[in-house]
């Protein structure tokens, strides 16, 4: 039944980088629905994905692509399984614990970039800053990373007031300024070009390399598979090489 | 905090409607509470500044006849005197009449009067701003709001059909009214003829002298009045004064419509607050779901979720009530009975933001259920 799969540990892409931690799914199962309709969304799978390293998720719609990441950052829990993060299991946190854990240690980002309308580019940062409880300056320069991302120039903006390229490189901004252990992906490219969609890819990859945080990126564009240093296939909730 | 007061400004014509809403309601609860106010005033204020605890009247009396049915016996009073929690009781007269004013230039003023009889020897004989006390059989003292009218101190008052001439000798200085008629104090034995309906020269029938409308009550300091045991002995029927306020004409009417509108406004108010908080809620789901995805505890946007509500509230009430204390100002000039009092007006501002904010946290209840599982595109 079980036909998951992890890729040789890529010890070899970044030294030492296992020391550093990183995420690891153990066996994992998530069904969804109830009685006729349930739905093995994720079958028994297994990952590992090392500090620094930038694996990507591809298969077709209601593979379980999404579900993985929802397990993966603590937004649902897996029926069986667990999920480490840094060697800390955080599959059977409560509520509380698993927020916690996703605003200290796991950043998101969404399809679109789902940033707040109210806020401009700058204070998107900010704000995940303050939802963290944390402070701009202690090891955490939202303006610096803005500039890093190719935003500073629009720092002032509000969402609506940028392309979805712009957006996305916000969003990427954001979900790093925590300085998360983990960074979890969802379609960043649905909306965009092919150039853009390039262009936020190869952001993806310098920003996990630099960073050393560990990447999963679930999508449907294959022409953007280049970047990543791991790309497994889902196919009914079963995860393959 | 962060979130919230840049959602208020970049969200600021769509709050500000809200707020525009709870400012009209706030308006409106100060013109009301002016109103009422002015309506109480014009009802008791006569038996306001009264200096009495109880009145006892006749023993059966209700309540909302009681100064118009009620005639009790003037020495009832000496069995209340001699009660311990009693520190002085004397008989007091009420009644209303329609009479005519002629002032010194000599024009006639009608005018209707609420005739307090009272002894001018009493604890019930009126203090007075200007001109002299009672004494003069025929001397009355009146309520500022009768030289309002034109009428002034040294004026006849003659009351209509029986004729009997009256001369103001003096006034209280404040407005002092009882069912929306001003009030004037007379000599009880005055007010006894009256009552009695005997005109100059008439012969007062066989027992005039001996009846009051009431025995009032005074209790000794920092006493209360057992009117139940005061009652059995003396055969009366025992009102505080608060409760004596039913019996004035139109007062339980008035005050109870007012009051019935004013919880409607309450009411109201929270339900906007709570109808706009909600849809604000639905409207962000997905944003919501978004910032609970990167970790915000439910504490954490309940609380911005209720700074943007007090904030909200607090500056759309102020706004109402300056307007309305503005407008309300403007209605202290006019006959209407109007008069804003600090201390309603506080507890209506008071209300007002508190009943606004259940109204929100009933709304914000719905962000618990919101599931940041949602940012991902809902598909669990």
């Amino acid at each position: 039944m079980t036909t998951s799969s992890t890729s040789p540990r890529p010890d070899s892409l970044r030294p030492g980088a296992r020391e550093r931690g990183g995420l690891l799914v153990e066996g994992v199962t998530l069904t969804l629905g109830d009685g006729d309709a349930t739905v093995t969304a994720l079958d028994d799978v297994h990952l590992d994905v090392a500090s620094g390293e930038f694996v990507a998720i591809v298969g077709p719609s209601g593979s379980g692509k999404s579900s993985l990441l929802a397990v993966a950052g603590a937004l649902t829990t897996p029926d069986t399984g667990r999920v480490l993060l840094d060697g800390v299991d955080i599959s059977r946190a409560s509520a509380r614990e698993k927020a916690r854990h996703r605003r200290d240690r796991i950043g998101f980002v969404f399809q679109s970039g789902n940033l707040i309308p109210a806020l401009t580019a700058l204070d998107q940062l900010r704000f995940a800053l303050d939802v963290a409880g944390r402070r701009a300056g202690d090891g955490h320069d939202p303006r610096e990373l803005l500039d890093r991302v190719g935003m500073g120039h629009r720092a002032g903006h509000r969402p609506h007031q940028l392309s979805g390229g712009e957006r996305q490189r916000v969003g990427i901004a954001r979900a790093l300024v925590t300085r998360p252990a983990v960074l979890l992906v969802d379609e960043p490219t649905a909306a965009l070009d092919r150039a853009r969609s390039d262009d936020i890819v190869t952001l993806l990859a310098h920003e996990t390399h630099e960073s050393g945080v560990a990447t999963i990126m679930v999508t449907h564009d294959h022409e953007v598979l280049g970047h990543c240093d791991r790309v497994l296939s889902m196919v009914d909730g079963r995860l393959s090489e | 905090m962060f979130l919230a007061w840049r959602e208020l400004v970049f969200a600021r014509a769509r709050f500000g409607l809200m707020g525009g809403v709870v400012a009209l309601i706030a308006i409106l609860v100060v013109l009301l509470s002016g109103l009422s106010s002015g309506l109480v005033n014009d009802g008791v204020s006569g038996l306001q500044r009264l200096p009495v605890t109880a009145f006892a009247f006749a023993e059966g009396t209700k309540t909302d006849s009681a100064f118009s049915r009620s005639t009790v016996n003037v020495n009832q009073a000496e069995a209340w005197k001699g009660r311990d929690d009693v520190g002085d009781a004397a008989p007091f007269g009420n009644m209303l009449v329609n009479a005519k004013a002629t002032t010194a230039a000599g024009t006639q003023v009608p005018i209707d009067l609420a005739l307090f009889g009272v002894d001018p020897g009493s604890f019930l004989a009126p203090a007075v701003s200007d001109g002299a006390g009672l004494g003069d059989p025929d001397g009355i003292v009146v309520s500022k709001t009768v030289l309002d009218e034109g009428v002034g101190i040294g004026d006849t008052v003659v009351i209509d059909r029986l004729g009997t001439r009256l001369k103001v000798v003096g006034t209280t200085g404040d407005q002092r009214t009882f069912g929306h008629v001003d009030v004037a104090y007379l000599p009880l034995r005055t007010w006894q003829q009256v009552r009695a309906g005997a005109g100059p020269g008439d012969e007062v029938r066989d027992g005039a002298y001996e009846e009051a409308t009431a025995i009032a009550l005074r209790a000794r300091d920092g006493d209360r009045i057992d009117l139940s045991g005061g009652d059995a002995a003396a055969g009366t029927t025992g009102m505080t004064l608060k409760e004596s306020f039913s019996a004035s004409p139109g007062y339980s009417a008035e005050t109870s419509t007012l009051t019935l509108i004013q919880v409607f406004l309450y009411a109201i108010s929270a339900l906007v607050v709570g109808t706009f908080f909600t849809v604000w809620t639905i409207q962000r789901k997905h944003e919501l779901a978004v910032i609970r995805a990167m970790g915000a505890s439910t504490g954490y946007l309940m609380r911005d979720t209720m700074i943007q509500a007090t904030v909200i509230l607090t500056v759309s009430t102020a706004v109402g009530f300056l307007l309305g204390v503005g407008g309300g100002t403007l209605l202290t000039t006019t006959p209407m009975p109007f008069a804003l009092e600090a201390a309603p007006l506080v507890l209506a501002a008071l209300l007002l933001v508190g009943l606004g904010l259940a109204g929100a946290v009933a709304a914000v209840g719905r962000i618990v259920r919101v599931d940041p599982l949602a940012a991902l595109g809902g598909q669990r």
